[in-house]
């Protein structure tokens, strides 16, 4: 298919140089080619948050459900136990799915349910105009923190870890052929998969320059091994300079929470009407 | 006390049985062809502190307890003390002699006769409730067949234990059959579950929280047998966002919660309102606010419940009264919900939720109202369709060829998100008119109860757990009751109906404001007083007789 059949007729906007243009780009590259390697693109469905991120539904030609903030993983679990079979993308920010919606993360991850959620992490609040964010590094200066934050960020990639994800990566938004590969892989991943996208905020939080000199691609040899995992998630913490690893961190197979509850077929009228009578009875 | 009735209090320690032990003499007097009714008390741990059961059975309808007791069986000291008060003299106190003294009672020698089965310290109800038997002059053959159904496990030895209490009692007040055919009770969590399942329900989502948890407990204790799915995630806010999803994706959902979990859930609520996804919540209130009393009642929650959400949108709201209105609204919320594309809330309380009932196992709902699905080959499909009822149909993924959005923002037909003023307009007539639509519809339903005298001039105005004592004394005193079932959207003309002719009319709730009165004041009417309670416990028979004729004098 063309990719560009994937983008809507809603206009655009997102500021220009904004990285949300080049993931969106990179999720309509990699569905093209799902649904050109025989995908039903009927079966995707985009679940998203609020935040700048949340655009990405209205401009994309994807089944949707725009959510609220923090809460697209919810949504996303609940449309997974109706019907396993789609394929279920949730589309996050840091603030909306590291602050508002921490908890479903953690518990998405604990479950493994089979979904994908891509976290467009600027470390800054767009929508709200430049507020800090849980990722966003000691003394940042955002409108409500004008002498600058007093929290450390927390590690996205050590708590998906801890909580049992079982693929976690991390791409960078001006690194667009990494990101395609990294969200395919994430896609074609049976189980919870995470990828921390570091994205560029060209009006509130630019980090083009400190990102471009230290990032690098992680070696994947080793994803399996949790004690390398963990190592790698260490290594920068989103606060102090590092080196920033880019790639597929942490990758196992385990069972899929929602197989564990399939759907079963429904009692016929007549079924039903049988097991109220037997629990009528049960209680005369 | 009226004469053919019977009233016993089970009391003990938490963690001693105490309500199953309620269920079962419930049972006995339901296989006696009486109808019942049991309010259970118990505070909120989980061993020790005292518990009471109160049976009440009479050969009509009841739905309240009387203050007064004919029989107390003791399970302690305690239950003895706090309770002999009540007794009526017509039956008796029966204990265990090792725990408690009673002279004038029937003591029975628990500790020995278990010993002699080698039963364990459980089944020391079994004991008690063989005394009640024979005390209340039941027939030991009709207790047995009840006794074998309600002990799930150890029944033998359950029996026999229960045999030898029967024979260490003595008859004092015989409870005669009334011939008329045995009914099923049940609580009215489980009549809710089961009026949901009626209503097609496949999956139920809930995190714990009393008193609602009953309907989890029930609804996955029978899941095999339903074939349904039961879900217990993180939060009430996860709760009632992956319902949504289930819709979005064709699943019928439903879940349940109390106050402090509905706050958690109404931002999303508002998202059912504005994506007009179906959603089926059962809110069992409980005395607020915050954590308040966990294990007591209160109907606080009727004007959260209509307002809960930010913006304007039309939801259903039902107040069952009962065990028997729990089941066929809960069918009705879900057919309704699936309809109009909205939020429904089954608004019950801890005294129904909790409490037993006699019930009609014929009681089942009409089901009219059907959803109204897309014509698979139209192209291109548009979630928000506008139409004439303001029913878009409903599509669910995958489709091939289409497109299914749905948002939380002001959308266009087709989902995607705008800030058109036209639109925005059109959008919000659209949903104001499928709340035209499920007024017209709840018209035609019988959403208001009349009982009592139905041409007295002064009326009872009631709702949810008090439809059952102001019926009982609607009848008594030659007042007319006015029970409204549905009160969103309200029922204006089936309440007019049901008002006519009433020239002043009292307020009976378990609040401290009249919430329901306050509700029907917009609508042009205006209660002369209100007999209000709010202390965690249920309207008692005497008491509210004394409070209406206080007021009515």
């Amino acid at each position: 298919m063309n990719p560009n059949d994937l983008i809507s007729r809603a206009k655009n906007l997102w500021c220009p140089g904004c990285g949300n243009f080049s993931i969106q780009h990179a999720i309509k590259d990699v569905v093209a080619g799902m649904v050109d390697g025989g995908y039903p693109l009927e079966n995707i469905v985009l679940v998203t948050g609020i935040g700048q991120h949340g655009k990405t539904f209205d401009f994309m030609n994807l089944n949707g459900f725009y959510a609220i903030h923090g809460r697209t993983i919810p949504v996303a679990t609940g449309i997974k136990l109706a019907n396993p079979d789609l394929k279920v993308i949730c589309v996050a920010g840091d603030g909306d799915c590291y602050a508002e919606g921490l908890d479903h993360l953690i518990f998405g991850a604990k479950r493994n349910v089979d979904i994908t959620v891509l976290v467009y992490d600027n470390r800054v609040y767009g929508l709200t105009t430049g507020q800090f964010t849980p990722t966003s590094p000691y003394g940042f200066r955002g409108r409500s923190t004008p002498e600058g934050d007093r929290e450390y960020p927390f590690n996205p990639l050590e708590l998906v870890l801890g909580a049992g994800a079982t693929f976690i990566a991390r791409a960078y938004s001006r690194q667009r052929d990494s990101l395609k590969r990294i969200i395919r892989e994430a896609l074609d991943h049976k189980g919870f998969s995470f990828v921390d996208i570091l994205q560029i905020c060209v009006t509130y939080n630019n980090m083009t320059e400190y990102y471009n000199a230290r990032v690098y691609d992680w070696d994947e040899k080793d994803v399996q091994d949790h004690d390398a995992a963990y190592r790698k998630a260490r290594e920068w913490d989103y606060n102090a300079d590092a080196r920033i690893g880019l790639g597929v961190m942490y990758r196992r197979s385990a069972p899929i929470w929602e197989q564990s509850y399939p759907a079963p077929e429904p009692l016929s009228a007549g079924e039903r009407t049988a097991w109220v009578k037997k629990v009528m009875d049960e209680r005369a | 006390m009226a004469e053919g009735e019977i009233s016993v209090l089970v009391g003990g320690r938490a963690g001693e049985g105490i309500s199953s032990a309620g269920q079962i003499i419930a049972h006995l007097l339901g296989q006696a062809g009486y109808r019942v009714h049991m309010y259970l008390d118990y505070p909120s741990l989980i061993k020790g502190g005292h518990n009471f059961a109160i049976v009440r059975a009479a050969p009509g309808d009841v739905g309240a307890i009387r203050e007064k007791v004919d029989f107390i069986l003791a399970m302690n000291q305690e239950s003895v003390d706090l309770h002999a008060s009540r007794l009526t003299g017509r039956g008796a106190t029966i204990f265990d002699t090792g725990t408690a003294k009673v002279p004038g009672g029937i003591g029975i020698p628990v500790k020995e006769i278990l010993a002699a089965e080698k039963a364990p310290a459980v089944m020391a109800n079994s004991v008690v409730i063989g005394a009640f038997i024979r005390a209340a002059g039941i027939r030991w053959e009709l207790a047995e067949a009840v006794l074998k159904k309600n002990f799930p496990k150890g029944a033998d030895q359950n029996l026999r234990v229960a045999r030898r209490g029967f024979d260490a009692s003595e008859e004092r007040m015989v409870v005669q059959p009334t011939g008329k055919p045995a009914l099923p009770s049940m609580t009215g969590n489980e009549a809710t579950g089961i009026g949901l399942i009626e209503g097609d329900l496949e999956i139920y989502i809930a995190y714990p929280m009393s008193p609602a948890s009953n309907i989890l407990h029930f609804l996955a204790a029978t899941a095999g047998e339903t074939r349904i799915r039961v879900i217990q995630p993180e939060s009430e806010i996860a709760v009632i966002l992956m319902a949504l999803g289930c819709a979005y994706a064709g699943t019928r959902a439903a879940i349940g919660t109390s106050g402090g979990g509905f706050c958690l859930m109404t931002e999303a609520l508002g998202l059912a309102g504005i994506a007009e996804l179906p959603l089926v919540i059962v809110i069992g209130q409980r005395t607020g606010p915050s954590t308040g009393l966990a294990t007591y009642t209160a109907q606080a929650d009727l004007h959260f419940a209509l307002n809960a959400g930010q913006g304007e949108f039309c939801r259903l709201i039902v107040a069952p009264g009962d065990a028997d209105e729990s089941r066929a609204w809960s069918t009705v919320a879900m057919d309704l919900a699936w309809k109009y594309q909205l939020p429904a809330i089954i608004l019950s309380d801890r005294l129904v939720c909790e409490g037993v009932y006699s019930m009609d196992p014929a009681g089942v709902a009409a089901r009219k109202a059907q959803p109204v699905l897309a014509d698979a080959t139209l192209h291109p499909y548009d979630r928000y369709t506008l139409t004439e009822s303001g029913i878009s149909p409903m599509l669910f993924p995958p489709a091939k060829g289409e497109i299914i959005k749905v948002n939380s923002h002001v959308h266009d037909p087709d989902g995607i998100t705008t800030e058109n003023p036209i639109v925005t307009k059109a959008m919000a007539d659209k949903r104001m008119k499928k709340g035209e639509g499920l007024r017209n519809e709840i018209e035609g339903m019988d959403p208001v109860n009349v009982a009592g005298d139905k041409a007295a001039k002064t009326a009872l105005l009631c709702w949810g757990s008090t439809k059952g004592i102001c019926g009982e004394l609607g009848t008594l005193m030659d007042l007319r009751v006015v029970q409204p079932v549905v009160l969103s959207p309200f029922p204006e003309k089936a309440f007019a109906a049901a008002m006519n002719g009433v020239d002043r009319f009292y307020a009976v709730e378990t609040n401290e404001s009249g919430q329901l009165a306050r509700l029907v004041s917009q609508y042009g009417y205006r209660a002369a007083g209100k007999i209000l309670k709010y202390d965690g416990r249920p309207f008692t028979v005497e008491e509210l007789e004394a409070e209406i004729r206080k007021v009515i004098a």
